[in-house]
């Protein structure tokens, strides 16, 4: 290797190789930069869109102080605040939750051999194949069996046990060192203890950035709180913006639908812009690969 | 003198055996303890997992097997009559091959893009920040919210490509129409699986990428022989969620085509929605949802089993 590097490689060689090299890079950074301009275009719009005097909207090219007025008669058209409150109520709630559990479960799998674990985990696998969404027909029924439809509680439920989250709990506790456990367990700690005083401060990478996913999910999620709510004021923000959307015919009332999708997309866009820096580390060192 | 030893020897030999018998029983025992433990602490996951994942396969499958629309009171017994009528569905082949078009293109693009986002993002000296944020965002994007944001794109005359010609109309074309929506549900998810190739990327050791530059190996080789396959375990992860989600993906329906026009954009599971929830047939939609099931089961096995048995989850 050495030998290979210290020999007499005629310079001009050299130079040439690099003024190759850096010809890909331009190529490189010319398509990646215009594919990021690409995906970029979207939010740009919708953004401007929704910031624009409602009369200029259609033109392309007019420049104007962003305005309030979309948003205000958004406001008035529709109880958004009223889905604000619901599907933070439906974030949190499954969130904490889920931590509970997907904690509990992950633990179980990455540090006790137990009979019949891998049949659970196969299981716990099939969840993440099919996921609660796809028997939304069969999930439907059951709930309103049980009175559940159109309640906060009936859209929670389907989601609190996470494939997903465990595998991420799973992973992160496998590269904790045991000895952590075994010293807290001379010491007399129970299995509550440890969880509670060892595990979770040094699972904070995995929650946060499961957190994000699932939070973004329930965020998102639209196909069964369509299905389970009847009612206004059960609507989470994704049903209520659909259901403004809809209410328009296409095209009239851009500025309008484009202000609601603003109003619905700012949160979650806000807390992954600020915080991603720390998301981005705890996604890395969380299980996660 | 020797047979004495013998004896003791034997001796030992019994006392060693029936110290080891004794600890294979309090290991048998600690095994159950451990047992009744792991399945204690993985009881609540378990209940819901059971209750709103196993049971309602059980009952669609059992549901499938029964007459049950507007048209009966009660549900009647009807053997495979619900699969047949599936089969003979016309809609339901259109769905089925949408769903196979849409896995089979975006799939593979997602992944190409994202491994390419996540080495480019890994690579920038400025403005990490501005190019993570700017390809992963629509991941934090309800995808009903991008279906507004995408039908302003493509509505003709007055949306952004109108600009360019107002004569698109990709949306109300039956050809077209599959293929403007695979469009936006690669940008929606692109970023997503980049998130786990930046991950991926991290946790290849340095030294391998110094070796190689060392031995003179061109990005090129770099990339093929030390880059993608380390990356392999992220990529049967990641192939399982895009090929899943090829199918889950639906929202983005409801707003910009409904299925439409005639059936050339509806898939599998919004026409079970449309099937059990418009149409009232829950025979039917049962009998579809088994065999979505059934499909995503099926892939997502070949996923596992077909790829390095190795990688990540059998550890």
């Amino acid at each position: 290797m050495y030998i290979r590097q210290t020999a007499a490689i005629p310079a001009y060689d050299n130079r040439r190789k690099r003024i190759h090299v850096e010809w890909g890079t331009l190529l490189i950074y010319v398509v990646m930069l215009s594919l990021l301009m690409i995906c970029m275009i979207p939010l740009i719009w919708v953004i401007r869109t929704a910031f624009i005097p409602k009369e200029l909207a259609l033109d392309l090219t007019a420049v104007a102080a962003p305005v309030l007025d979309n948003f205000k008669r958004v406001m008035a058209a529709a109880p958004f605040d009223k889905y604000y409150g619901n599907t933070i109520f439906i974030v949190l709630g499954v969130l904490l939750v889920q931590f509970v559990l997907i904690t509990l479960a992950g633990y179980a799998f990455a540090r006790i051999d137990f009979y019949g674990s891998k049949a659970l985990f196969v299981l716990f696998l099939s969840q993440m194949m099919i996921a609660p969404e796809v028997l939304i027909l069969p999930n439907y029924s059951m709930i309103a069996k049980w009175g559940l439809t159109d309640t906060r509680i009936g859209i929670m439920l389907p989601f609190f046990a996470s494939a997903m989250g465990t595998m991420i709990v799973r992973q992160t506790i496998k590269t904790i060192p045991y000895e952590l456990e075994e010293a807290a367990k001379a010491d007399g700690a129970n299995l509550f203890q440890i969880l509670w005083k060892i595990y979770v401060p040094l699972l904070k990478p995995a929650y946060i950035s499961f957190g994000m996913i699932s939070a973004s999910f329930q965020w998102n999620n639209f196909l069964w709180p369509l299905v389970m709510t009847d009612s206004v004021e059960k609507r989470p923000l994704s049903l209520g913006l659909a259901m403004f959307a809809m209410s328009y015919e296409t095209g009239a009332q851009w500025s309008d639908v484009s202000a609601a999708t603003v109003l619905v997309c700012a949160p979650l866009l806000l807390l992954f812009f600020v915080f991603q820096r720390q998301f981005m580390e705890s996604f890395m060192h969380s299980g996660i690969k | 003198m020797d047979a004495s030893r013998l004896a003791t020897e034997m001796l030992c030999a019994t006392e060693q055996e029936a110290a080891y018998e004794k600890a294979l029983h309090k290991e048998i025992r600690n095994k159950w303890k451990r047992t009744a433990k792991g399945w204690l602490l993985l009881a609540p996951s378990l209940v819901f997992l059971s209750i709103f994942t196993i049971y309602p396969i059980m009952k669609s499958i059992i549901s499938s097997f029964y007459i049950d629309n507007l048209a009966v009171m009660e549900p009647v017994f009807a053997g495979l009559k619900n699969y047949t009528a599936v089969f003979q569905d016309k809609v339901f082949w259109e769905c089925f091959f949408n769903n196979l078009l849409i896995a089979v293109v975006t799939v593979p693009c997602s992944i190409g893009f994202a491994v390419a986002m996540a080495l480019f993002a890994n690579h920038v000296k400025k403005g990490k920040a501005i190019v993570r944020l700017g390809f992963t965002y629509p991941t934090f994007i309800p995808l009903v919210a991008a279906a507004n944001i995408w039908m302003f794109i493509y509505t003709p005359i007055y949306g952004l490509l109108g600009y360019i010609n107002p004569e698109w109309r990709f949306l109300a074309d039956g050809k077209t129409a599959i293929w403007a929506l695979i469009v936006m549900l690669i940008w929606k998810q692109a970023g997503y699986i980049m998130l786990f190739y930046v991950t991926g990327l991290h946790g290849i050791s340095r030294e391998l990428f110094e070796a190689a530059r060392i031995d003179g190996a061109s990005s090129v080789q770099i990339f093929s022989r030390i880059t993608w396959p380390m990356l392999k375990p992220t990529t049967i992860y990641v192939l399982i969620i895009t090929l899943t989600n090829a199918y889950k993906m639906v929202d983005h329906l409801y707003i910009m085509t409904k299925g439409g026009p005639g059936n050339a954009t509806n898939v599998l599971l919004f026409y079970i929605y449309q099937t059990g929830f418009d149409y009232w047939d829950t025979g039917k939609a049962s009998a579809m949802t088994v065999l979505l099931v059934a499909l995503l089961l099926i892939v997502t096995s070949v996923c596992f089993f077909v790829q390095d048995k190795k990688a990540y989850y059998n550890d």
